[in-house]
């Protein structure tokens, strides 16, 4: 019998890490080579794993939940005799980080240059007493790939075992403080973890500057009640986030330089000829920005059916990564929670968002009285770095003029 | 001009004349070489999820336009393949350690051409169809009686190349046969958003002898593939056979179909599927018994465990090796970015 480790691969998708959804497996069970063992969520999609070899579950190495790096080994197999495994290059996960970008980001698996000077030899650390901690070598391998320093590891038996370092691991890995009486903890992970960092990132390298302006929209209620009942709209939903849309993308066709994406590294704006516009969506897994690729070539009823089928496939959980990537302005709909405007951060690398408050009936000043109309309010924020205060002020009132008489603005366009 | 069929979805064979030629030998050597490629396929898609290839491109669903096709002509003829072609390989000899060895990014490519008189992959559309009129250029100067077979896909028929080759083959008369494998979907463009008139009646406007066939009734795939070789063989001018058949996986395993299409789409595709179709007519004719069905599997098996095993036993080659093909001979630009490249590798803490 041969012990057999699997290490997440890369799925292809050049992702670093992957969270743990279902495992289809559990210790003790009988396994087939590609049967599916697990099924492992990247910051965006859920793919399922087909087994290497024909076996025994031994140990899951993660959790159901747990965030993954590529590379790093999440079951071991006890294997019988009926298709041995050549030599150790292979069982050393040979290439579970065979491709893909994966592994280099994880910091603690990147490879470190030597020192132009070589250090000065120190005793290793032991446990006050000056020994090494005593380990066999495949545990020490373990705890050098995962950044452990084996003096650190607390252990009952003679030596540090595999399940020391686990539990070393496990404690650094979760909720590390407990729960005080009245509060519970959980762990960032997946999709939260990749928005908190998206727009911390975003946050603090964008100089964000917002804009509002509030408008009346009577007409554009009025368009889209009457686009309903148009047969080119026939089955599918039209909203005035469609009408929101075409304006952005008319107030971009106006002002094209404010498509446009900092290029910190090259120190270079870069102007993009085609709109991916990003829909902010809120779904069971978190806040994701899924975009309609090239949204300024569809014709209106081509742009409500994309729009549809990118909220409806969000919602569902079904977005493929690369939907997810390449957006250029984002429209996000803090209406529909019944709120009035925002200061909403941009999705990185863009410089624009818009968000959308709710359409509400109000008193407005109408052909010098007031009378009951529907209002709402819109919010630019803008990357100041590239889009100046005039520019940005243009785009949204460009918004705004369109969805204040959609029908006559866009024959303008 | 109507699709060429032998044996209708329903697994019956056709009144035509070629059908008189079908035997029980050649069925159950056709079904074998799909099945065994099927398997091969199925196996590498696993190890790319398991990580062991950097990508695959699978070839499932379009078994039968590929056996139907090499198995057509002369074990010497010459083939340009396009990138998906497993199913054509296998049954050139060239095994899954040759097969998946690029795709495992260890070498640059598996095997050797004149070997297996069969192009290595050629990953930049289209571009193998001029290697291929160039070959056969070369097979008329020779003076054989050679033809070239040159696989391609309905995405490549768009790239100017493609129609450079279909021109200048009629114009030179070169014996090549041009094989489309039709499989609907170029990535995510389907062939409805590719040309406006199907590509049979494009290339007969070059001055091309072509034929339309059912790519997934590997009968009609074979009899058509032969019948203009051996036009081609007599001197007749080139041609092109258009198979319409369909890529039942994902464009390759960084691809996502779901995205694009529909699973009634599959569902009608599926109940045309060659391999199934193919083993009705066996049944029904009781043309293979449980004996060759039993043996088969286990040769699948075995192709399917082997497969795994020369996967995974490939070794890593010696970075420094990619300078070596780059230009014959080398040269000082070359052999300076070689060292530079193996300092740098020796830089890190863990080189040996």
């Amino acid at each position: 019998m041969t012990r057999e480790t699997f290490r997440l691969p890369d799925v292809g998708e050049g992702l670093t890490e992957a969270d743990v959804l279902q495992w289809h497996v559990a210790v003790g069970d009988t396994v087939t080579v590609n049967q599916t063992l697990v099924e492992v969520e990247t910051a965006k999609a859920a793919v399922e794993l087909p087994c290497p070899f024909d076996g025994t579950v031994r140990e899951l190495l993660a959790a159901e939940g747990d965030t993954v790096a590529v590379g790093s080994p999440l079951i071991t197999i006890a294997t019988g005799a009926e298709e041995p495994e050549p030599a150790p290059a292979a069982s050393e996960g040979s290439g579970a980080v065979l491709v893909g970008y994966g592994t280099s980001a994880a910091a603690t698996r990147r490879r470190r240059r030597r020192p132009v000077t070589p250090e000065p030899a120190r005793p290793d650390v032991g446990n006050g007493n000056g020994e090494r901690p005593r380990a066999t070598p495949p545990v020490r391998k373990m705890a050098k790939d995962a950044g452990v320093d084996l003096a650190a590891v607390a252990h009952d038996g003679e030596r540090i075992s595999r399940e020391d370092v686990r539990r070393h691991l496990e404690r650094d890995e979760a909720p590390s403080t407990p729960a005080e009486p009245g509060e519970t903890r959980e762990r960032i992970a997946g999709v939260r973890k990749a928005t908190a960092a998206a727009v911390t990132a975003s946050a603090f390298t964008a100089p964000h500057v917002t804009e509002f302006l509030t408008v009346d929209v009577t007409e554009t209620v009025a368009t889209v009640a009457a686009l309903k009942e148009h047969p080119a709209f026939a089955g599918v939903r039209v909203t005035p986030l469609l009408l929101v849309a075409r304006a952005l993308l008319s107030a971009i066709r106006h002002h094209p330089e404010v498509n446009a994406r900092w290029d910190e590294a090259n120190q270079e704006i870069v102007r993009l000829r085609t709109v991916n516009l990003g829909i902010a969506a809120a779904t069971g897994r978190g806040l994701i920005v899924p975009n309609v690729p090239d949204a300024g070539s569809l014709t209106l009823p081509g742009l409500a059916r994309a729009l549809e089928d990118l909220t409806t496939t969000a919602r569902a959980g079904r977005t493929p990564p690369e939907r997810m990537r390449g957006g250029t302005v984002t429209i996000t709909n803090v209406g529909v929670f019944g709120v009035d405007a925002a200061t909403p951060i941009l999705n990185p690398g863009e410089s624009a968002i818009l968000a959308v408050g709710e359409i509400a009936r109000r008193p407005w000043e109408y052909r010098g009285e007031v009378a009951l109309r529907e209002v709402t309010t819109l919010s630019l924020s803008f990357d100041h770095r590239l889009v100046d205060g005039e520019l940005g002020s243009r785009v949204l009132a460009r918004v705004a003029a369109v969805l204040r008489d959609p029908a006559r603005e866009l024959l303008l366009d | 001009m109507e699709t060429y069929v032998l044996l209708g979805a329903d697994g019956r064979l056709s009144d035509e004349p070629a059908a008189r030629d079908v035997t029980p030998e050649l069925c159950r050597g056709l079904y074998r070489d799909m099945v065994l490629a099927r398997r091969l396929d199925s196996e590498a898609y696993s190890l790319q999820r398991q990580g062991e290839l950097g990508l695959w491109l699978q070839c499932l669903g379009q078994e039968a336009a590929q056996v139907g096709s090499i198995r057509a002509i002369r074990d010497d003829d010459p083939v340009f393949p396009s990138y998906r072609d497993h199913a054509a390989a296998l049954c050139r000899g060239i095994g899954p350690e040759a097969l998946l060895a690029q795709w495992r990014g260890v070498r640059q490519s598996g095997w050797d051409p004149a070997e297996h008189r069969f192009g290595v992959y050629t990953l930049v559309l289209a571009a193998q169809l001029l290697h291929a009129v160039g070959y056969a250029m070369g097979v008329q100067r020779d003076g054989t009686d050679e033809v070239v077979l040159a696989y391609f896909g309905d995405g490549s028929s768009s790239e100017g190349e493609a129609n450079e080759a279909f021109n200048w083959a009629a114009t030179v008369n070169a014996p090549v046969v041009f094989f489309c494998q039709n499989n609907q979907w170029a990535i995510s463009t389907p062939t409805s958003r590719q040309f406006g008139a199907p590509l049979h009646r494009r290339a007969a406007g070059f001055g091309l002898a072509t034929e339309l066939v059912d790519g997934n009734d590997v009968l009609a795939v074979h009899a058509a593939t032969r019948r203009a070789a051996e036009t081609v063989r007599r001197g007749g001018g080139p041609a092109l056979v258009e198979a319409t058949t369909y890529r039942m996986a994902g464009h390759s395993t960084s691809d996502d179909p779901t995205r694009y299409r529909t699973e009634a789409e599959l569902d009608h595709w599926r109940a045309r599927d060659p391999i199934d179709r193919l083993r009705t007519l066996l049944d029904r004719e009781g043309w293979a018994d449980e004996a060759f069905h039993a043996d088969l599997d286990a040769e699948a098996d075995a192709l399917g465990a082997e497969t795994r095993r020369v996967c995974r036993a490939m070794p890593d080659p010696d970075p420094s090796t990619m300078f070596d093909h780059v230009l014959p001979g080398g040269s000082p630009v070359l052999a300076a970015q070689r060292d530079g490249y193996a300092a740098y590798l020796a830089s890190f803490e863990d080189a040996s």
